[in-house]
């Protein structure tokens, strides 16, 4: 069985010099849901944007059995479902229903297919009533399950989240939580909060300037402390 | 203070809210436009629109006097027009001096500024039921259809959902700037005026950098969906055989209201 | 939640159907010049840039600081928008700020918004823009300086259009409105001039790479440069004869068939003579510029008693 992602030896440097991946390389087993931790400037963003081609860098990118080049762009797009940590820039239609369509409907599909899209995605994430809603009416909560909304209407192979439980409150936090727990999908979850971490996802990549440090059972990597510190981490 | 404030936007289900975007805003815009049309002192036509108003006011279950209680914004501008009053040449209706200055009110000047005022007056209600009973996306999408370009109803759409978030933004650093600009006993903060210029200058120089930088994390979040430069919508709107009805109902009470103000 | 408030956004009901017209035809020509170009010209990325950039424009415009006696200072931006998007950019971003004033709060009207755009959106772009490229080869100091009376410039010319247009609708007397108009924003634009070079200098400061030369010549051609000054030129030469000798405007418009209403007869002011000024037209003058206050003080008055209503 192929793994819904492959990466090898990916590097990436910004226009003005900076290194932000250095050779990372890793995959991910269809209903694998893994944890990226380390400080900021680790590149876990870096590499988030590269696994669905907004920013392109040296090595090789592949989702399922495709590989990721500049032709199959679109493609990939579709099968990666990428939600962005700040949900207003992630949310920037007006109406909840035009943000949740924007993905299907860029993606060529029928109007008919839309809206089923459009349910079925708002029913995964049990915000069906918030069909016709204005976003800028919504809690962050809401906004950040409107936001995976917006990329599962896409049919997404995998699901990326960005600091996913940033700013929401303990119950906004805990239904966030549950969501994750329930979503059957692969996903690959960028965050800080390593309590999230510990209830959630078995496995866990650590990266650290540009490298990833660490790729293991989760709570193997949470034992060790002195590893953790070193990487600017916490014990949860 | 929240920037829901803006919203003009008052939910209910009645006639005038159902009815299809695109109805509203040609009847809307046709009003005014009638409203434009009719010569001064059409009394009658006048008391007609007030009339349209009224009705429609009370079809949309917001109450007889919604559109009255708001109308007054426009107000202040009727001091542009208050030279009408006595530029125009006719019979002398009152005589004052003010600022020792003889001002003479003619009867031509006085129906003209009065017609102004109604007009003004009468049209802003009308756009203040439009959005009323128009949630402000649906409008974009009437415009849409209407063939306004899709470029700019796309601003328009952008706008309005980071209106709110670029106002929270401006009342942080406006709320910041007064928690800082505290004055000495007895002494008048704030520095001069250049100086207070300058702050407000850097504050909105950082706005728009942190706009600037929006726009690029937006842009990444429209290519993380698909969006390939070209931009599509899709809108949820049928026209049934009610709008189009009432729509001509209501056009052609504007057309009877232009007849009764060219009566003799 | 109020806005400061300024006296270009006209309503319906204050300019002619034809007045009213003519400007949404000159402003939809514009605009459909403004909508090919940036399709054509500009990249996929400048759809969120504008949109982000017009609720930007809205939200600094309620940015204010105050002056002195109760007035404040604010920015009307479209200076700012034409140097830092391009001219054809800044119309488009501009003509969304205002058809969202129209329709969600209206400030400003529908029929009339035609005008309004053209006033405050389009002629504004053009001299923001076509001053600064101008200059946009030159020293810092330079181009801070020509932005800053681009951006002043750019709010007497919105102020003079707009006063040209309630003459020739009949709604207001040539020389009292010129007069009023011109002598308020000359003080609202030295606060847009103030903060549109304040705003320009912490850009250049933090992210010269937006304002760079090559950027500021690619997004108009030096055709701009010749409109800017023109119409610069046209609010200077303009504005004193509208207000010291308004006949001869009348008499041109009555010639060219503009005007329905005779305006012939004398403006509230006209043909005082304030007894310190021997001369007749600075009396003239005098007279406008005390009429002027007393609009500023109604109009300070009554926008304070609207803030208060809706704060």
């Amino acid at each position: 069985m192929t793994d819904v992602v492959s990466v090898r030896d990916l590097h990436f440097s910004y226009p003005d010099g900076h290194a932000a991946l250095r050779g990372v390389s890793f995959s991910l087993c269809a209903g694998d849901k893994v944890a990226l931790v380390g400080p900021n400037g680790a590149g876990k963003s870096t590499l988030m944007l590269q696994l669905n081609g907004i920013l392109i860098g040296r090595g090789e990118i592949a989702i399922g059995d495709m590989r990721l080049t500049r032709d199959n762009l679109p493609v990939i797009r579709g099968m990666v479902g990428l939600v962005f940590q700040n949900p207003d820039d992630q949310l920037f239609s007006p109406t909840v229903f035009e943000d949740v369509a924007f993905g299907p409907l860029h993606m060529g599909l029928p109007e008919a297919e839309v809206f089923k899209r459009v349910d079925a995605a708002l029913e995964s994430v049990r915000m069906t009533s918030y069909r016709d809603r204005l976003s800028h009416h919504l809690s962050v909560g809401e906004k950040k399950r409107i936001a995976i909304a917006t990329v599962l209407s896409m049919n997404p192979s995998v699901l990326i989240l960005d600091e996913p439980s940033a700013g929401l409150d303990p119950r906004a936090r805990r239904r966030l939580i549950n969501l994750l727990r329930e979503l059957p999908i692969t996903m690959l979850v960028s965050t800080h909060d390593m309590k999230l971490v510990e209830e959630l996802f078995p496995r866990t990549i650590v990266m650290d300037e540009g490298l990833i440090v660490a790729d293991g059972v989760t709570k193997e990597i949470l034992e060790d402390e002195t590893f953790l510190n070193a990487h600017g981490l916490e014990k949860p | 203070m929240h920037s829901d404030a803006f919203d003009r936007y008052h939910h209910g289900h009645s006639l005038i809210h159902d009815l299809d975007p695109r109805v509203k805003v040609v009847v809307t815009v046709a009003f005014i436009l009638s409203n434009a049309l009719l010569p001064d002192a059409a009394w009658l036509a006048f008391l007609l629109a007030w009339a349209f108003i009224l009705i429609a006011n009370a079809l949309s279950g917001l109450g007889l006097g919604f559109t009255f209680r708001r109308s007054f914004i426009a107000l202040p501008f009727a001091l542009a027009a208050i030279t009408a009053l006595f530029s125009i040449p006719g019979a002398p209706v009152m005589s004052f001096r003010f600022l020792m200055q003889d001002f003479t009110i003619t009867d031509a000047g006085l129906l003209r500024f009065v017609s102004i005022v109604i007009r003004s007056w009468l049209s802003v209600q009308m756009a203040i039921l439009l959005v009323a009973v128009t949630e402000f996306p649906k409008i974009v999408h009437a415009l849409n259809h209407l063939r306004v370009p899709t470029i700019l109803t796309v601003i328009i759409s952008f706008l309005y959902r980071y209106l709110f978030v670029l106002t929270d933004e401006v009342m942080r650093l406006l709320r910041a700037r007064e928690a800082r600009s505290a004055g000495a006993a007895g002494k008048r903060g704030g520095g001069s005026v250049m100086w207070r210029a300058r702050v407000v200058g850097n504050m909105a120089g950082q706005l728009f950098l942190r706009s600037y930088e929006r726009s690029d994390r937006v842009y990444n979040a429209m290519l993380a969906r698909g969006y390939k430069g070209e931009l599509m919508t899709i809108h949820p709107h049928r026209f049934q055989a009610g709008d189009l009805l009432i729509g001509l109902l209501a056009l052609v009470c504007l057309v009877l209201m232009q007849v009764a103000g060219r009566l003799p | 939640m109020h806005y400061s408030p300024v006296a270009l956004h006209i309503p319906d009901g204050f300019l002619s159907l034809v007045v009213s017209l003519i400007c949404w035809a000159i402003t939809a020509v514009l605009l459909a010049m403004a909508v090919s170009r940036t399709n054509k010209s500009l990249g996929e990325k400048q759809v969120p840039l504008m949109g982000v950039m017009a609720a930007f424009i809205f939200a600094a415009q309620m940015l204010n600081f105050p002056v002195a006696g109760g007035t404040s200072g604010h920015l009307l931006g479209g200076a700012l928008a034409a140097i830092v998007l391009g001219p054809w950019a800044a119309m488009l971003v501009m003509t969304a700020v205002i058809a969202v004033q129209a329709l969600l709060f209206q400030d400003g009207g529908l029929l009339v918004m035609g005008a309004n755009i053209l006033n405050m959106g389009l002629i504004t772009a053009a001299i923001g823009y076509g001053l600064y490229r101008g200059v946009a080869n030159s020293s810092r100091n330079t181009k801070l300086a020509v932005a800053g009376v681009a951006a002043w410039l750019s709010v007497m010319a919105g102020a003079l259009a707009t006063s040209l247009q309630l003459w020739l609708s009949g709604t207001s007397n040539l020389q009292t409105v010129v007069i009023a108009m011109l002598s308020v924003h000359a003080l609202i634009g030295v606060g847009e001039a103030l903060i549109t070079v304040a705003a320009l200098a912490f850009i250049m400061q933090t992210r010269p790479d937006l304002l760079d030369e090559t950027s500021a010549s690619a997004r108009g051609g030096r055709g701009w440069v010749a409109a800017g000054v023109v119409l610069s030129l046209a609010v200077v030469l303009l504005s004193p004869l509208a207000s010291a000798f308004p006949d001869g405007l009348n008499r041109v418009a009555e010639d060219l068939g503009f005007i329905h209403i005779a305006q012939s007869g004398s403006g509230p002011l006209a043909g005082y003579s304030v007894p310190f000024f021997a001369d007749a037209s600075l009396s003239k003058i005098a007279a406008g510029m005390i009429g002027a206050l007393v609009v500023l003080a109604v109009a300070i008055i009554a926008g304070r008693g609207l803030q208060k209503k809706t704060s």
